[in-house]
């Protein structure tokens, strides 16, 4: 195996000469012809034309609850039944990404309308009636639903995204001999990532190998999970996840679907589909937790921060691990000696929490980068301004270099753009007939990752490269970005690569997640290009940096062979590695951006329309400009559901998430998103990977609410700190007189 | 979906004697009977029905087939240009497939979006009468603040209805035994009061033909919804106006409230008031005093008080400006 460990900065590659002229190009989906025609199958469309068995998901309507007995016969006396399964294995939610473990119900309830039970009928319409004739006998146990009364009971978790308490010096000594001190308390609402495909699977045994077909991000974690919830070998379990109609972290761990449906597969000893419905997937996989963040900055008089605190309170379930990581920015983004991060976990009863679309950023950065601008404001001093002014020169918690920052330059890039300079100087001045016209903008950063991640290229005879990996495309283009850095890499056409990803029996990679699948998969994959270049050029006798590789040709000195000839007929097989090294360790690694928004309330009604959205971003270098693009879209639009309309409701009474579907459970809509503006600065970071590139996909959704929040209060003069701003929160600060006459 | 039997129905006499829930755009039906929060025996697909037509009637008004779809009654030219608030409206509604599938007569008989009505576990009245009300001290950001009583504080989520109502519509029906009759608007909706579960006036098997309106009324007409995203939500106020003026004065007001109230909420008292009255504001905020002074919020739904108030002012204000 061709290992790189990433020790050192990369120096130039073939991606920086870019003979091929394919890398960085925003060229079209590799599979997008197959999605838009709908012969791209999804989970639940394997086995098409199989004799299959349907499943269907027993909620468990309480809070918390032991089960004391669960009859099934009216349910299996309907004619088309053909098991209903249950039992202590039944996945009461989705797994978590930290490890194989899956959590199993073992005779409770531990969350409202968790998994209890699994009808499995001839027809998904009879497994479905069949589930409401499942009768379960509780014994009602005491539950909490909110954190509110119980938040002194948090803990530290050791199990989490990253430690649960980062300190550097005294910042309560600091804080308290501050000339000027800042202690404002932020709250975001539980979130859901509410991926357009529900969580899915379809599982097939074959004496005792089990094959399922499942929407998931990490699959090579994601086998063990389903082999420990199964109770198999993991040997003899193949994952299967070729296309994924979004993830948002919310399928980097297993949902229940995968394992019930192999569980009732083995039951009627037929293959099992199960799709969750939308009311399952919101109410028995995992939810963003809500947070309660207090942040606290010293500063001198004149503008300068000296010590910064973010204390964050947030739920998990019971023996969870994981929290809502919302200083997780905060550690290495802002300035001070005196340091403080913290994260408590509250225990309640309600449906896990784990990861969603940039796990700490998308809440921590609605509390920080709204603080920056309200301090900004109590010094006289532009929010620009106050950024720089407070700019740190190396990562303030650890002392090392960051490796690439540039987001000075994206602020300013971003204000040139935006014409920041039109921002009404004072709030609530700019009025267009009935709206109140605002600015604001925000920092965006998010810690970037390498992961350890194989990929095998296999070259055939006639000079084709096919690229395998058991990576994962959840929707972000992985399939053409594999497909982009091996054309360029080996010097081919993109029609002679092909790409097949998201299969278990595949080299084992990153999978898809905290926005390093790019990074890691695609460097695995730039490993064994260089691999094949090296046998090249040990075949052809030259120095492989001498090689130049063209449209299928090698080019060396006056001679230019085909890869066939070079090939001889044979298929060359190489497979490469990537692992991260040193200077994850001694360089601070982080993607950067500047989000400016400009948004109109409505000053009857306090409704918020954002008008315009620009994110200028640095993520080193862009693999392709049409997807990274089209990832920052996405994270602009998460960003406004975020800051006006997404909040998942728990009735605190029962621990019902009252707002279980799509109708009720608001993300934006096209009439809410506005013409986006995304601008990718050329940019490389050496430290970060062979590729030179960073992660992207989450970096456009950490600000971009405050970017908005922002701009309301410079439109009203009101500040919210309590997210999502509804129009609730606006109505009692309104002007009194409404309407487009003032 | 509890197993059901389907029949068509060839023909409007045949249709109420077939005995079942009759079925035609299914855009709400079908997803409660997903649910089991509706579990009927049998379903009538009236879908065949010759009841598409949209007609004027002899005394200048129109009569809308039942089975007109909410897109093509909103994209009629004689409703675009006479009832313009009813195009308005029905396109504040829902979204293009919805409209596109949902009828006029179905449209008047969807049911609430109460979060505990949509969940068989929980206690509701409507769904289950005698089980209490989730709502009632729960999640009630889109509930009633006019007309609630103990036992349901649900809201009826139609924007059509409710400009309907402003217009003076009159709902045609059939009932089992072959005879018809016409119900206003105004009496064909109940508040919820002990019996929630019951929330119009249509009797057993019988049927909507048709929604009849009136000549067309002079005015400017105004539809204003207001909701948490900008498409796709129920309201959570809406105001339909239609305002005549006359000599600086307002001549006409018809208002019919949406998001407020267990059926589209008219106060015939708020729209004397304005008669003869200036378009001042604190005229306006007259009306929202009389519209408003029994409103009672629940907690979340608050802010619909003075959001109605506002939207109202807001409303008149533009209707009678420049006159």
């Amino acid at each position: 195996m061709n290992k790189h460990v990433m020790n050192e900065a990369i120096g130039e590659t073939r991606l920086d000469r870019g003979t091929q002229g394919v890398i960085g190009q925003g060229v079209d989906r590799y599979e997008g012809k197959l999605k838009v025609s709908g012969k791209a199958p999804y989970a639940y469309e394997h086995l098409i034309g199989e004799k299959v068995a349907y499943g269907f998901v027993v909620p468990g309507p309480i809070g918390r609850a032991r089960v004391k007995s669960i009859d099934t016969a009216k349910a299996r006396a309907m004619p088309g039944v053909l098991a209903v399964v249950t039992g202590d294995a039944i996945m009461h939610s989705s797994a978590q990404p930290m490890g194989p473990d899956v959590p199993a119900m073992k005779g409770e309830i531990f969350h409202y309308n968790q998994p209890v039970a699994l009808v499995v009928a001839e027809t998904f319409e009879t497994a479905r009636h069949a589930s409401h004739l499942v009768e379960v006998d509780y014994e009602p146990l005491e539950g909490h639903y909110e954190m509110e009364g119980r938040r002194e009971t948090g803990r530290a978790s050791d199990g989490g995204p990253m430690a649960a308490d980062t300190k550097r010096g005294d910042f309560e000594k600091a804080f308290a001999a501050s000339e000027v001190q800042f202690d404002r308390t932020y709250t975001t609402p539980s979130y859901h990532a509410a991926a357009m495909e529900p969580h899915a699977s379809v599982a097939k045994w074959d004496g005792d190998q089990l094959t399922v077909w499942s929407s998931c991000q990490l699959l090579d974690l994601n086998v063990k999970q389903i082999a420990n919830g199964v109770g198999v070998d993991a040997s003899k379990v193949r994952l299967l996840s070729p296309y994924i109609g979004g993830g948002f972290g919310s399928k980097l761990g297993i949902g229940p679907d995968a394992v019930l449906a192999a569980l009732g597969a083995r039951e009627v000893g037929r293959p099992v589909k199960l799709a969750l419905t939308r009311q399952n997937v919101f109410q028995a996989t995992s939810r963003r937790g809500e947070t309660i963040q207090r942040v606290r900055i010293g500063a001198t008089k004149d503008g300068r921060i000296t010590c910064f605190a973010h204390e964050t309170d947030t739920p998990n379930a019971e023996g969870e691990g994981f929290f809502e990581p919302s200083g997780i920015s905060t550690v290495f983004l802002y300035p001070g000696d005196d340091r403080l991060v913290t994260h408590r976990v509250v225990t309640t009863d309600v449906l896990t929490t784990s990861a969603v679309r940039a796990p700490g950023e998308a809440t921590g950065m609605l509390a920080t980068e709204s603080a920056l601008d309200e301090l900004a404001e109590q010094f006289g001093i532009d929010p620009i301004a106050f950024r720089k002014l407070n700019e740190p020169e190396k990562d303030p918690q650890e002392d090392v270099p960051f490796s690439s920052r540039r987001l000075l330059e994206c602020i300013d890039e971003g204000a040139r753009r935006f014409g920041w300079a039109d921002r009404p100087s004072k709030p609530a001045t700019r009025r267009e007939g009935e709206w109140l016209v605002g600015y604001g903008m925000a920092s965006a950063s998010r810690a970037n990752s390498l992961m350890a991640s194989s990929a095998e290229i296999e070259m055939s005879a006639d000079g084709r490269a096919t690229v395998k990996t058991s990576m994962t495309d959840i929707g972000t283009g992985t399939y053409t970005i594999l497909q982009q850095i091996a054309a360029e890499m080996l010097g081919l056409p993109l029609d002679r690569v092909d790409v097949l990803l998201g299969d278990t029996s595949l080299p084992a990679s990153s999978g898809s997640g905290g926005s390093w699948g790019a990074n890691s998969a695609g460097s695995s994959v730039f490993v064994a290009a260089e691999a094949i270049v090296e046998e090249f050029a040990r075949r052809l006798d030259v120095d492989a940096s001498t090689l130049t590789l063209k449209d299928g040709h090698a080019i060396a000195g006056n001679r230019q062979i085909p890869f066939s000839e070079i090939l001889k007929r044979e298929t060359l097989t190489v497979t490469g590695k990537i692992e991260p090294g040193d200077t994850s360790d001694n360089t601070n690694q982080a993607s950067y951006g500047a989000h400016f928004a400009e948004v109109a309330v409505n000053v009857t009604t306090g409704e918020t329309r954002v008008r315009r959205l620009l994110t200028v971003g640095t993520a080193g270098r862009i693999l392709n400009m049409k997807t990274a693009t089209s990832q920052c879209y996405g994270g602009q639009i998460w960003g406004i559901g975020y800051a006006l309309e997404e909040e998942l409701v728990v009735d605190p009474r029962s621990g019902l998430i009252v707002n279980h579907d799509l109708a009720e459970y608001h993300v934006p809509v096209h009439a809410d998103v506005p013409k986006l503006d995304v601008v990718l600065l050329e940019d490389r970071d050496p430290y970060a990977s062979p590729l030179a590139g960073k992660g992207i996909g989450e970096l456009a959704i950490a600000g971009v609410g405050a970017a908005i929040n922002n701009a309301v209060y410079n439109a009203t003069g009101i500040r919210v700190y309590d997210y999502p701003i509804t129009m609730d929160k606006l109505l009692p600060r309104l002007p009194e007189e409404v309407g487009a006459a003032a | 979906m509890r197993p059901f039997d389907y029949a068509r129905a060839g023909n409007v006499a045949e249709a109420g004697q077939m005995a079942g829930r009759f079925i035609a755009g299914g855009t709400n039906l079908l997803d409660l009977m997903k649910l089991e929060v509706e579990t009927p025996d049998k379903l009538v697909d009236i879908t065949r029905l010759p009841l598409r037509g949209i007609e004027e009637t002899d005394d200048g008004g129109l009569r809308i087939g039942a089975l007109v779809s909410n897109a093509d009654l909103a994209a009629d030219p004689r409703i675009r240009r006479d009832y313009e608030v009813l195009s308005r409206a029905l396109l504040a509604g829902a979204s293009g497939q919805l409209r596109n599938k949902a009828t006029t007569g179905g449209n008047l008989l969807q049911r609430t979006r109460c979060s505990y009505f949509y969940e068989p576990s929980q206690p509701c009245n409507k769904r289950e009468p005698g089980s209490g009300c989730g709502a009632i001290g729960g999640f009630n950001r889109i509930h009633a603040v006019l007309g609630t009583s103990d036992k349901c504080i649900a809201t009826h989520p139609s924007d059509m209805a409710v400009a309907m109502r402003a217009l003076d519509a009159v709902v045609e029906t059939q009932k089992v035994d072959g005879s018809t009759r016409a119900i206003a608007l105004g009496e064909f909706y109940r508040l919820p009061g002990d019996t929630p579960e019951i929330e119009n006036v249509l009797e057993q098997g019988e049927l909507i033909t048709a929604v009849r309106l009136p000549k067309p009324f002079a005015g400017q007409h105004r539809y204003r919804k207001v909701r948490d995203r900008a498409s796709y939500a129920f309201a959570l106020v809406s105001v339909a106006a239609v305002v005549r003026m006359d000599g600086g004065k307002i001549a006409e007001a018809r208002l019919a409230f949406g998001g407020l109230a267990h059926m589209p909420w008219r106060d015939e008292t708020v729209e004397k008031a304005l008669i003869g009255q200036e378009p001042a504001m604190a005229n306006f905020d007259k009306a929202a005093d009389i519209l408003l002074a029994e409103a009672k919020g629940q907690g979340e739904n608050d802010f619909k008080i003075p959001l109605a108030r506002r939207t109202l002012k807001a409303v008149l204000a533009d209707a009678t400006k420049g006159a």
